[in-house]
């Protein structure tokens, strides 16, 4: 069972968030010429590190707040969370 | 290489079965191969023995990080089926039950497939028509499907759950009789034992650390016990897809994420068939050691763990019990999970690749273990002639960016969603 800080309500536990995958894909910005490589990247491509991983997930049952997440893929260790527009160094 | 037979047996029977070949030798790696297969897994074993066999290559070796069949091949549920919708998907499937009603002969290795067929349940009107959709398409590419009334799955799985007040109730289902099951270690090990024979060199405990590209060309690889010449290099890693392709600069529309199954304790014989929970993701059958094998859904977040997390087991069994009350009752044996290649479209990825000698095969997503011998026959293909077979034709790396995409069940790039 993983445990997920909330960084609005504190420690929770896994069954009460849910998956958003990478946090680190960037949406093609708007208003300008974008060539249908940036758009297969940001759609399909994926590095998929196994390491630390900065994700997305959604206090679903909690404060329905998206939020960011640093997690070893392969240890499961989490470092730390984020809000979702906060700035990470 | 000694055949396997009655007659061996016997003889060998005299020497209290000591004197037995090694199905595989142990061979150092040379300097140089004609085509390196990386990954020792089931697709791995299967494509090198057809390019042996099929296009007479013999000069190969399949580099394994650990050791054969100790990846997805010894870690899956043993679901073999070609009950697909999408032309590209059918079409692959059903010319790889062909090769798994053949395997035992072919690999002089019992494989024990038990063609006792799938039944995916269905639990709405809503589901009864996708499945009548399905079935019918399945038949028009020439595969067998039967539409199941309530009735007619009372018939075949009584021990499933038909009371009226259940949540999911059971309208009927769709069964492909001709799919079943088979005996993943031996698919792993027939594979080996002929490869060896017919030349190819069984590499393991051997890791790959890079590659050599010059020029868009690849050279060779740069292993854990040294570097091997090549212009050829086939990627069978599914489940370390990414960390290679890390490795050749390459971001594919893969997402690496862990699957897990488990055994109950073994029963007498109850469920002659592969069953499948339509309201959600459960599969169950019975081995023939009497285990109930079961599984579902991935643990849902990005993983190279290869186990598994409590709360998405327990959610799978629910539904388990949901469909057969009787499992509540059973001791759980075992747990284990594996990772799988979750490509963005559900479907897998067998091509070549810009850079020229390097093929790939991944993105097997929850359905290797059926896929082996067909990804192996088509891999070997494009690996030999440097050209997609049309059997693999539509499982091309490209599809993403052009938008022909094989959406088997319309999920989208959400691949944790199931």
């Amino acid at each position: 069972m993983l445990h997920i800080k909330c960084p609005h309500c504190g420690m929770r536990s896994q069954n009460e968030f849910s998956y958003g995958g990478d946090a680190s894909v960037k949406r093609p910005e708007l208003n300008k010429e974008i060539s249908d490589e940036e758009w297969d990247n940001f759609v399909y491509n994926r590095k998929s590190l196994r390491g630390k991983h900065l994700e997305l997930w959604q206090h679903l049952f909690g404060c329905r707040q998206w939020i960011k997440v640093e997690r070893d893929t392969a240890t499961h260790e989490i470092f730390n969370t984020y809000k979702a527009d906060e700035e990470i160094s | 290489m000694q055949k396997y037979s009655i007659f061996n047996l016997v003889k060998n029977a005299f020497s209290n079965h000591e004197n037995w070949d090694l199905a595989w030798k142990d061979p150092t790696p040379k300097e140089e191969y004609d085509v390196v297969i990386i990954g020792g897994g089931g697709h791995g074993l299967a494509t090198a023995y057809y390019l042996a066999k099929e296009h007479n290559i013999t000069k190969v070796a399949i580099i394994e990080k650990g050791w054969i069949g100790g990846g997805n091949v010894g870690r899956n549920t043993t679901i073999i089926r070609s009950n697909y919708m999408h032309d590209e998907n059918a079409l692959f499937s059903e010319f790889g039950m062909d090769l798994w009603r053949k395997m035992s002969q072919d690999l002089n290795y019992n494989v024990m497939f038990s063609p006792r067929g799938i039944i995916n349940l269905a639990h709405s009107d809503a589901q009864m028509n996708a499945y009548a959709r399905r079935g019918n398409s399945m038949r028009l590419n020439g595969i067998d499907a039967v539409l199941l009334n309530r009735e007619q799955v009372k018939e075949i799985i009584p021990m499933a759950d038909f009371s009226e007040d259940v949540r999911f109730p059971i309208f009927g289902g769709l069964m492909q009789p001709s799919a079943g099951t088979a005996r993943h270690d031996a698919v792993a090990w027939g594979y080996a034992r002929q490869a060896d024979s017919m030349g190819v060199d069984i590499i393991q405990n051997c890791e790959v650390t890079g590659f050599d590209v010059t020029a868009g060309k690849i050279n060779g690889i740069r292993t854990s016990r040294g570097n091997i010449k090549t212009k050829k290099v086939g990627l069978c890693v599914a489940g370390s897809t990414n960390i290679l392709a890390e490795k050749l600069n390459m971001t594919l529309p893969i997402e690496t994420h862990l699957l897990q199954a488990c055994v109950s304790e073994p029963v007498k014989p109850i469920l002659d068939r592969v069953v499948t929970f339509g309201a959600g993701h459960f599969y169950i059958s019975q081995s023939d050691k009497g285990e109930m094998v079961m599984g579902g859904d991935l643990d849902g977040y990005n993983s190279y763990a290869q186990r598994g997390n409590l709360p998405t087991l327990q959610h799978v069994l629910t539904e388990g019990i949901a469909m057969m009350p009787f499992l509540s009752k059973l001791k759980m044996l075992r747990t284990w999970g594996g990772i799988m290649d979750m490509s963005m479209d559900g479907s897998p990825i067998i091509d070549k690749t810009h850079i020229d000698g390097l093929y790939l095969n991944c993105g097997w997503c929850y359905g290797g273990f059926k896929a082996t011998p067909a990804s192996g026959w088509t891999f070997a293909h494009t690996i030999a002639q440097d050209r997609v077979h049309e059997l693999n034709a539509g499982f091309s790396l490209n599809r993403f960016s052009t938008g022909h995409l094989i959406d088997e069940k319309g999920l989208g790039t959400k691949t944790w969603i199931s």
